[in-house]
């Protein structure tokens, strides 16, 4: 198994496992693709969350602003009409447990990794990059209709990338 | 007799689910103070007494083990208090570390309303 299988088949365990949990949402993981860029919506929500160790790199939830609504009210048992502090910080708490808990199960094959604490990014026209060319493992969700996108891109430290987390630059467009 | 408790977690989302949990699982709960890092949880700490402490480790300025080990220290007012860590950093050696620095107990999220009231019981 490779680390772009590694990675698919830990980001859909890990994000049904928090959405079943935390928000008492079913969702399904479709197949998943690898791509060069961060992939999602431009307008919308992006939760980012670094990881830092013998691996480093990157993991995200990115969705729109409707479905960022949804899952911050379906996490807190309250509905929002629109993207605020609430929603902002659902996001980023499900990102921290999604990449968390895949950091976690990871550290039994590659060492004791380091995680930052979230960052949020909410707007239009907005792109995500990690530094140097590396290549993101993307796994699409549906729930209830919504769909939402989390991805992570992971390198061994040795390789390509810095001792510190690769935390992504936003890019307006 | 009711149980003041402080929830330290640098989100105000899991802050809320916490609270929701420990009104509903049929314990004796007091006053609920928050903070969002353990700098703040310290600084709630100089003007209130609690009985259980509920905190995350990964947090901004001061994360959870930090403020343990200020708070099992030998020059602290709180040694007694019991702190149940409420964490998604589940590896052994950070549950290690924390039961080392004096952790009463130890829940990984995503928790269930159920996890955190069984970590409750003998210590509210």
């Amino acid at each position: 198994m490779d680390i772009h299988e590694l990675l698919a088949e830990e980001i859909g365990s890990a994000t049904i496992g928090v959405l079943t949990t935390m928000l008492a949402l079913e969702a399904e993981a479709g197949p998943p693709t690898l791509s060069a860029v961060e992939t999602g919506p431009s307008h919308g929500v992006a939760a980012i969350v670094g990881v830092a160790g013998p691996y480093s790199g990157t993991g995200s939830v990115v969705c729109t602003e409707t479905v960022a609504c949804r899952l911050a009210g379906a996490m807190l048992m309250s509905e929002y009409d629109s993207v605020n502090e609430d929603v902002l910080d659902a996001m980023g708490e499900i990102a921290n447990m999604v990449i968390g808990n895949i950091k976690t199960n990871l550290e039994e094959r590659f060492g004791a990794m380091a995680l930052t604490t979230p960052t949020v990014i909410h707007g239009g026209d907005f792109s995500t990059r990690a530094s140097g060319k590396n290549t993101w493992t993307v796994v699409p969700f549906t729930t209830g209709g919504d769909g939402f996108f989390v991805q992570m891109m992971l390198v061994e430290k040795a390789g390509r990338v810095s001792s510190g987390p690769a935390m992504p630059v936003a890019v307006a467009l | 007799m009711a149980v003041d408790i402080l929830i330290v977690d640098d989100s105000a989302a899991i802050r809320k689910i916490l609270q929701r949990v420990l009104y509903q699982a049929e314990v004796p709960v007091g006053k609920i103070f928050e903070a969002n890092d353990g700098a703040e949880a310290l600084d709630v700490l100089k003007q209130n007494r609690v009985g259980l402490i509920l905190s995350d480790i990964n947090m901004p300025n001061m994360d959870g083990l930090q403020l343990l080990g200020e708070l099992k220290g030998a020059a602290s007012a709180h040694k007694d208090v019991p702190i149940v860590m409420i964490t998604t950093e589940g590896s052994q050696a950070k549950v290690m570390e924390a039961v080392n620095l004096g952790a009463v107990g130890y829940v990984r999220k995503p928790f269930t309303a159920e996890q955190i009231k069984e970590k409750l019981v003998g210590l509210i």
